[in-house]
């Protein structure tokens, strides 16, 4: 038997929703969650006067790398091998699991550290390593949880969101063994238990494994965005250090640093900037890991790239800052999506790295009400991208009528601009048009209408009265706060 | 010279080959530069401050204050070329680099100086010059002090990012460690340094 796909779910969408919306603890853990990042972010995004040239600037820069993505591959991976690293290159995720596997090896050593990495999740690699014999160890706090509750993440950026503090608590007693019983649930207590934890662990480690939010062609460079210093540790203090690196996480010059590190803390967990973050470029010698590999991973993005509207996708910078916004994610949480990628992101990426026909459920995982497009960073059309993803299923089916074809290519018209997009929903709220009857209810007879699962414990179906990006923009113009 | 990676060898040449299949035609893209480079005239330094104490880092003013730092510090860890009279009060003792990470995980604190700093986010930025050390050094010990000379503190990101040398190992410090994984509650201190001492001096 094949390994599950980290990128597919045992479930289609709306089954393991309607699962996880039973689940009351789940909901108020994720409410409060997304809640609290949300309007932190909307307070330092608020405070920056030139917001929006710097997302326009990133969503340029990011369609700018994938047009002129053959030569800054070539470039980063010269100027990275300049530098001292060794760069691989990874078709899929069994070639990349094969790769690195090999490569720790070769150290001799059975035992990885890990720094939190999407990339890493999304090929299976601890699964894989541990079937070599290799035991690889999560370091971030939410990765632990997780990896000791033997779950899975629920979310980007907090993969432990699902899980309130008593419930952490539950787990280290459970299963640290160094753990101290009469340990409190206070957050201050469990992140200390954390630390002592893993501290051996760090200063022992000989092989490190991280991912890399940024690789700069012009230098070689990579760059890990972090807050605990698990990942200062791990790209640090080992001596072999190993870099999966998606092939779209370049950046022509060092310089647009400057437009990401304004763009991502601010999203992502809503600081003004991260505790920490690392930037190295090859071996520096006598300071950190003096063994430096690069493995550049395909897994389905060649395939995105082709896709001219789908393609944006790959410009995403996992803030996780849709995931926050989205009405669906807040109701069903991350593991209802299958994927390592949940919510409004997961939905558009997931089902194109695996091909559509294979996770044909997600495209559907949302209501289609913007949210997601106005915090996205780097300006991704979301709701675009679902919508055509939609259509390609549509079009996939001999058994549509010909009024579903018509109507999914006009909706998809409709959404390739944005004011067109909100000039629709206002028509569509006040009444009639084929797009009402489009947003209001189901388009694609075999597939269930995932709202349908929530529709009990919602207001009322969008559009409402005021779609969700008016009430958004009201929102944040009072500064986060609800009236 | 690029290494090619044994039976994967073909995995380079087949992913470029896939990548400029799926790119080809597509429009050239102008990226618009109108974002600030600098930011109005401000107080750096009252806007570096507040932005630090925001972080919970501790604020100092004057080399004087580093005594005040070391203050119970009885084993220092310093970076091989910092200025010899930050410890002239001091009478503990003193750890030159280079030092292993056995003997960093003993040392009370750790003393040095940064490449710059940001005003705007709080952020130091240490790029492993003489009077910063190796990276390990400011990392393992649990207590961090810091000196910031005022003409090393810009504005904000843009500056910051246009001053530094991408080809040194570089650290951007923006408060103690922290981790907000638990119910979104911000920890102080997890498995970086949880003292963070800022000296500000002219
Ligand atoms: S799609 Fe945009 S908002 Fe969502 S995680 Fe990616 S960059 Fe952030």
């Amino acid at each position: 038997m094949n390994p599950p796909n980290p990128l597919i779910g045992t479930r289609p969408f709306p089954e393991a929703a309607a699962t996880e919306l039973r689940n009351p603890q789940l909901r108020a853990n994720l409410t409060h969650a997304t809640h609290t990042i949300r309007n932190k972010r909307s307070r330092v995004v608020g405070e920056v006067p030139d917001w929006e040239q710097l997302r326009e600037t990133g969503r340029a820069i990011k369609a700018d790398v994938l047009r002129r993505l053959p030569e800054l591959l070539e470039q980063f991976e010269a100027a990275a091998t300049a530098a001292g690293a060794t760069v691989h290159w990874a078709r899929d995720a069994a070639e990349a699991c094969a790769l690195i596997a090999r490569i720790i090896h070769a150290t001799g050593h059975r035992e990885v550290v890990k720094v939190k990495s999407m990339a890493t999740q999304e090929i299976g690699l601890n699964e894989a390593l541990e079937a070599e014999g290799i035991a690889a160890y999560e370091t971030d706090l939410a990765e632990l949880i997780v990896q000791l509750a033997d779950d899975t993440p629920s979310h980007i950026l907090v993969p432990a969101i699902h899980y309130n503090r008593s419930q952490i608590r539950d787990i280290f007693l459970r299963r640290m063994s160094d753990v101290d019983p009469s340990l409190s649930d206070q957050p201050a207590e469990l992140a200390e238990a954390a630390r002592k934890h893993l501290r051996r662990r760090f200063l022992n480690a000989k092989v490190a494994i991280s991912g890399a939010n940024f690789a700069i062609a012009e230098t070689g460079t990579l760059v890990v965005v972090e807050s605990e210093g698990n990942g200062r540790m791990c790209l640090t203090l080992p001596e072999t250090l190993i870099s999966v690196v998606g092939i779209e996480k370049i950046l022509p010059t060092f310089n647009d640093l400057e437009v990401f590190l304004q763009l991502l803390p601010r999203s992502s967990t809503g600081e003004r900037m991260n505790p920490y973050t690392s930037m190295w470029t090859g071996v520096t010698p006598g300071d950190g890991p003096q063994n430096v590999h690069i493995v550049l991973i395909d897994n389905g993005r060649t395939a995105t790239l082709a896709d001219e509207v789908g393609r944006q996708a790959l410009a995403c910078i996992r803030c996780s800052a849709c995931l926050n916004v989205c009405p669906v994610y807040e109701r069903t949480g991350g593991h209802a999506y299958g994927s390592v990628y949940p919510g409004p992101i997961g939905a558009i990426l997931s089902p194109q790295l695996t091909g559509v026909a294979r996770n044909s459920s997600l495209p559907f995982a949302s209501s289609l009400c913007g949210a997601c497009y106005d915090v996205c960073p780097v300006k991704i059309n979301i709701p675009e991208v679902l919508v055509h993803l939609r259509q390609e299923y549509v079009n996939d089916k001999r058994d549509q009528t010909s009024a579903e074809r018509a109507a999914m290519r006009a909706l998809a018209w409709v959404m390739r601009d944005s004011r067109r997009w909100s000039t629709a929903l206002r028509a569509a709220r006040t009444g009639g048009g084929v797009l009402a009857s489009v947003l209001r209810r189901p388009r694609v007879r075999h597939m269930p209408w995932p709202l349908s699962a929530w529709t009990s414990s919602r207001d009322a179906p969008l559009p409402a009265q005021e779609t969700f990006r008016e009430w958004w923009a009201r929102r944040e113009r009072n500064g986060g706060e609800e009236r | 010279m690029i290494k090619k990676t044994g039976q994967y060898g073909g995995a380079r040449a087949e992913i470029l080959r896939r990548v400029r299949a799926a790119v080809a035609g597509a429009p050239p893209v102008t990226v618009p530069r109108d974002y600030h480079f600098t930011r109005p005239d401000i107080d750096l330094v009252e806007l570096f401050i507040e932005r630090l104490t925001d972080y919970k880092a501790r604020v100092h003013r004057g080399e004087e204050a580093i005594a005040t730092c070391l203050d119970g510090v009885s084993r220092l860890a310093v970076p091989a070329g910092i200025p010899r009279r930050w410890l002239s009060a001091y009478q503990g003792q003193v750890l030159t680099e280079p030092l292993t990470t056995e003997t960093l995980d003993t040392v009370d604190a750790v003393l040095t100086g940064c490449a710059l700093a940001i005003a705007e986010t709080g952020t130091l930025v240490l790029d492993a010059g003489p009077d910063q050390g190796t990276r390990a050094l400011t990392l393992i010990p649990d207590h961090h002090i810091c000196v910031v000379r005022r003409e090393q503190i810009v504005g904000g990101v843009p500056e910051a990012v246009r001053r530094l040398n991408p080809t040194r190992p570089l650290t951007w410090i923006s408060g103690p460690s922290a981790t907000s994984d638990i119910e979104l509650n911000r920890v102080e201190g997890v498995h970086g340094p949880r003292r963070l001492d800022v000296v500000l001096v002219e």
